[in-house]
């Protein structure tokens, strides 16, 4: 290990992390959320993060958001410094955040009215994502008559209306129950790919992590650091079958194994 | 208890509230006709009514005062209220210092003030509308800064990256998030409205249901002031209710709202 993680890939990275660092402040003294980041994420890449809690996870999504400044170091997102949230970003949340008093399809259209687009032009786009998403017929409902695991898929909805270069994913299917989650895993792939977006999804999970992804960065905590990054050299698409493979066991056993051996998983 | 609440509640509520109000007045009658006290300390029913039916139009011209003082002050503390929430919430500056003071201000017995407003006032609507929204806007600031503060953060985000303005935050999260509270408050100040206009009306007179119980005390007219407190409870149900009705036909959205369950009783109606 060299210590640096940035890809030499001849296409410039779509994120790149320099040296980031973030302090909090506190009363008891300085709290160290992020130390010494390097990250490149290639232009359509799926890259997970998995780590303890109060590894930096969330807080290393914030910072890319656009929503906390660094301490130290730099961050660019398609090719600019960032200064505030980018331009083009779709966020999902843990929890799907939906407001009660207005449809599905008023949900996802919110997105577009706070970016001040018009709402006419998005109303058919809405509809054919909620479509893809299995919430046709859904539209007039109200999130409260929906499942669970049909707000999280509004959500993604939203995320994607305005067709964003980048998705931001914070834990999207942790309050999911498993079977649920498996079929999400499987439709997030499906719209994923083809369509060159950049993802950068934080997880519990390292079977999720591994599934869903191109690379996993490992995270460990205090101070939030990375610790490895593991490249998936599985075929696409993959069945969630794929998940029963051997060379599937070996990418997740790999990764359990260097969580124990820093003490994070107990063996 | 279990029955008492499962009786209570339901399509058969407002048969059951009929028949316990019914069966109060029978036994009210029934103890004057028995016990006999002096009328001068419980008229019985009848005579409440009977004295009512002597000069309807003077109880529902003074009754007709004191609702439109009422529902004046409490449309003006829902405004004002409203206003000056959204302001404390947008300035962390008039946080520290008029919310603070507010909250303080809360804590002082108002009623005990209006006597000053008839001093600054005088005895004509003023005063009583002053009172009356001095007692009402309390609940509807306090309750209304809950709501708009008490969006998940989440939300605030999402609104941030999508680079909405303050004003989209305000008007198409903060404000539609604070409506159930706002409307507990409303349910709260409606009744406090009342309660600061008959306050206003026992100070500065004039007219009004408040000032015909003075009045009827100093004559030790006890029919007379069954008759007033009685219109009085009558009015302060229907307004409550008034609320109610419209805060179920605004937030159909709402947790309290969903299958069109009966809401909560009236629990600050009657003070």
């Amino acid at each position: 290990m060299d210590g640096s993680f940035q890809v030499s890939d001849a296409a410039t990275p779509y994120v790149q992390i320099n040296a980031v660092g973030k302090v909090y402040a506190s009363p008891r003294g300085d709290v160290v959320a992020l130390e010494d980041i390097n990250l490149d994420i290639r232009p359509g890449e799926f890259v997970s993060i998995v780590g303890p809690s109060g590894c930096g996870k969330s807080t290393l999504f914030k910072c890319l958001a656009g929503l906390e400044p660094v301490t130290s170091g730099a961050m660019r997102v398609a090719g600019g410094p960032l200064s505030g949230p980018p331009e083009s970003l779709g966020m999902v949340f843990q929890r799907d955040v939906l407001l009660d008093w207005r449809t599905i399809l008023d949900n996802v259209l919110l997105q577009a009215e706070f970016r001040n687009l018009p709402k006419a032009k998005y109303r058919d786009r809405a509809a054919q994502l909620l479509q893809r998403f299995g919430l046709g017929g859904f539209e007039k409902m109200y999130p409260w008559e929906l499942s669970g695991g049909m707000r999280q898929r509004a959500s993604i909805c939203r995320a994607l209306l305005c067709d964003p270069d980048m998705l931001l994913m914070d834990e999207p299917f942790g309050a999911l129950d498993a079977m649920t989650r498996d079929d999400l895993n499987l439709e997030l792939t499906r719209i994923w790919q083809g369509s060159e977006k950049t993802v950068l999804f934080i997880t519990h999970s390292i079977a999720e992590a591994v599934y869903l992804s191109d690379r996993v960065v490992m995270m460990s905590r205090s101070p939030g650091a990375i610790v490895d990054v593991i490249d998936i050299d599985l075929p696409r698409p993959r069945p969630l079958s794929i998940r029963e493979t051997p060379e599937f066991g070996a990418y997740t056993q790999k990764i359990r194994h260097h969580f124990a051996e820093l003490g994070i998983l107990k063996e | 208890m279990k029955t008492l609440f499962s009786a209570l509640s339901g399509d058969n509520r407002t048969r059951d509230v009929a028949l316990v109000l019914i069966v109060s007045v029978l036994l009210w009658e029934a103890a004057v006709a028995i016990f006999q006290p002096p009328l001068i300390f419980l008229p019985p029913p009848s005579a409440v009514w009977t004295e009512f039916m002597s000069s309807p139009g003077v109880f529902l011209k003074h009754m007709g005062y004191t609702l439109s003082t009422t529902a004046v002050a409490f449309a003006l503390s829902v405004i004002l209220g409203v206003f000056l929430a959204v302001c404390i919430v947008q300035s962390p500056f008039l946080e520290r210092t008029v919310y603070t003071l507010l909250v303080a201000l809360n804590s002082v017995p108002k009623v005990a003030l209006a006597p000053l407003f008839v001093i600054w006032l005088g005895v004509g609507v003023a005063p009583k509308l002053a009172v009356a929204i001095m007692l009402a806007i309390f609940p509807i600031v306090i309750d209304t800064v809950l709501g708009l503060r008490s969006v998940e953060p989440d939300m605030i985000s999402l609104a941030k990256t999508s680079r909405a303005s303050r004003f989209q935050v305000l008007m198409k999260i903060q404000f539609p998030n604070a409506l159930p509270s706002l409307f507990a408050g409303m349910k709260v100040a409606i009744s406090f409205a009342l309660v600061g206009a008959i306050v206003g009306e026992f100070v500065a007179g004039g007219n009004g249901l408040g000032f015909l119980v003075l009045v009827a005390q100093g004559q030790f007219d006890t029919t007379r002031v069954f008759v007033s407190l009685v219109l009085l409870g009558l009015m302060g149900t229907i307004l409550f209710y008034a609320v109610d009705f419209l805060e179920r036909l605004m937030l159909p959205w709402h947790v309290s709202q969903r299958g069109h369950r009966p809401s909560a009783a009236p629990v600050a109606a009657g003070v």
